[in-house]
């Protein structure tokens, strides 16, 4: 498997270090979050066999985090973003 | 039939030719008792169990594919109970008593072979970390013995101890009674010994949805038409998420794939079970002479049933630096399997919000092991519509409560564990 960087270009998977389910929102206003919020951003997961968006870190590289859209079946990658302008604009 | 010494010599003076099939391939019918979704080893331990235990026989276990293609044929076969907490000491303990007496219950060998299981430590703070876990399974009645670096040499002298060692030994944990066993054996066992008692196993039958109506479970929806139960248990090690999702359950589990191998054949060199300290590698030397041996998980959610080129390569080097002698051997074949990892790295046995159904699953890479304790306790919880004392902290529950079973302690993190 290789991921396309949108810095660096196609780098193998070893300079790469998982994030895991890029689709999982941090609950907005923590202090009134309840058990049930909680319990669903920090462990349950959709987990799906199949299309699943997942953060990646290009850590021995130029240590951008991407959040890359891969089939879990087959490995093919679909899509590779960086993950800040989504994390900046609060959508994740 | 009962195997046995004259069996065996009657089949051979007639060239083995008048074997019976090990187990019958039934139609499914209409209706069971309990329908157990998965014929992997655990659930066809939990037929066996429920058979045995409980007398509850009017039981379908429903397979996808064919039995022994799942992750019951695709571990490294080794059993032990070398655990920290008292949840998965107590839990791996009663299972390892269970292989003991194995190959009698199901009149099946099941070939384990006691070999003891090695931990090495290469740090002082390792060395305190196997003290605490020798410390802890003697405290609940498992062996454990703490070897110098001369044991270990003496245990297991092809692990390198030269000066140039990269992580120089330092001393081992070792488990006696841990070892290993004929993994297929195990299929094959429990599926004949559930058979005989009248379960049916189904071959190539997916199930495709799960009745529910008014909060009960009704039965299964199945590529070979609808089959009714009052009870179903889902036991589909690999496939958790999905088949829960049938039944609204959700999880907290990813699913990751883990690697195993096996060199060429070669004359035996490797009498115990061995776990590098270092680095992810453990090896068994199996009975046709092949190193069996295991790596990390690959690191990312997969449902693919193999594995990358460089977990492959780490876990060569691994071997590499820990046993320099198997620095020449050539792979034979390398397969994945896929592990449904929790986020605590214990597993769950577990009633769910429908009545009637229940769950067993998230045994990350500790499934082999436990297969028997397994099928005990769910067989329990089954029968008697409540969790086994031994299962019963294994509940889905406790990740709402903060009694998580995290045995590393490595947080919600699954592919950590």
């Amino acid at each position: 498997m290789r991921i396309k960087c949108p810095w660096c270009g196609p780098r193998p998977l070893n300079e790469f270090t998982y994030g895991g389910d890029a689709t999982k929102a941090r609950p907005r206003k923590p202090e009134a979050a309840g058990i049930d919020a909680w319990m669903d951003y920090v462990y349950l997961r959709k987990n799906p066999a199949g299309r699943h968006e997942e953060f990646w870190h290009h850590s021995a590289g130029c240590r951008s985090w991407l959040i890359v859209t891969r089939d879990t079946t087959t490995h093919e990658i679909e899509k590779v973003a960086l993950a800040s302008p989504q994390l900046r604009e609060g959508k994740k | 039939m009962r195997y046995s010494a004259g069996s065996l010599i009657r089949n051979a003076l007639s060239g083995h030719k008048h074997w019976p099939r090990v187990w019958r391939e039934p139609e499914p019918k209409k209706s069971y008792d309990v329908v157990i979704i998965g014929g992997g080893g655990h659930g066809l331990a939990t037929a066996h169990y429920l058979a045995k235990n409980h007398g509850i026989t009017n039981v379908a276990v429903l397979e996808k594919s064919y039995l022994g293609n799942g992750n019951i044929g695709r571990n490294t076969t080794i059993v032990r109970s070398n655990y920290l907490c008292p949840e998965n000491i107590a839990f791996n303990e009663h299972s390892l008593k269970l292989w003991e007496g194995l190959s009698e219950d199901l009149n099946y060998n099941v070939m384990l072979s006691q070999r003891g299981v090695l931990v090495t430590f290469h740090t002082p703070a390792q060395r305190d970390a196997a003290i605490r876990r020798g410390n802890a399974m003697r405290l609940n009645g498992v062996d454990a013995v703490l070897l110098t670096r001369e044991e270990v040499r003496k245990l297991v002298p092809i692990i390198d101890f030269s000066p140039s060692a990269r992580f120089p030994i330092r001393g081992g944990l070792l488990q006696p009674r841990g070892g290993s066993v004929r993994h297929d054996a195990v299929a094959w066992g429990f599926a004949r010994s559930a058979d005989s008692r009248g379960v049916d196993i189904i071959q190539n039958c997916e199930v495709t949805g799960i009745k529910i109506e008014k909060g009960r479970v009704r039965g299964v929806e199945t590529a070979r038409g609808s089959i009714k139960a009052k009870k179903v248990a889902i036991i589909v090690a690999g496939r958790s998420t999905l088949v829960a999702n049938m039944a609204g359950l959700r999880l907290p589990i990813e699913s990751h794939v883990l690697q195993s191998f096996v060199t060429e054949p070669v004359k035996p060199i490797l009498d115990t079970v061995v776990s590098f300290g270092a680095a992810h590698f453990a090896v068994v030397q199996s009975d046709k002479g092949g190193l069996v041996f295991n790596g990390g998980l690959d690191g990312y959610n997969s449902y693919a049933q193999r594995g990358n080129m460089e977990t492959l390569e780490d876990a060569a080097a691994a071997a590499a630096s820990f046993m320099p002698c198997f620095s020449r051997l050539r792979l034979l074949r390398h397969w994945g399997g896929i592990n449904d990892m929790t986020m605590d790295g214990s597993p769950i046995i577990t009633k769910t919000h429908v009545k009637g159904l229940y769950f067993n699953g998230g045994w990350c890479y500790g499934g082999f092991k436990g297969t028997p304790a397994s099928g005990w306790t769910t067989a329990h919880m089954i029968a008697n519509d409540a969790s086994h004392e031994l299962s019963a902290p294994f509940t889905l529950s406790r990740f709402e409560t903060g009694l998580v079973i995290n045995e590393n302690g490595a947080g919600p993190r699954p592919g950590r564990h």
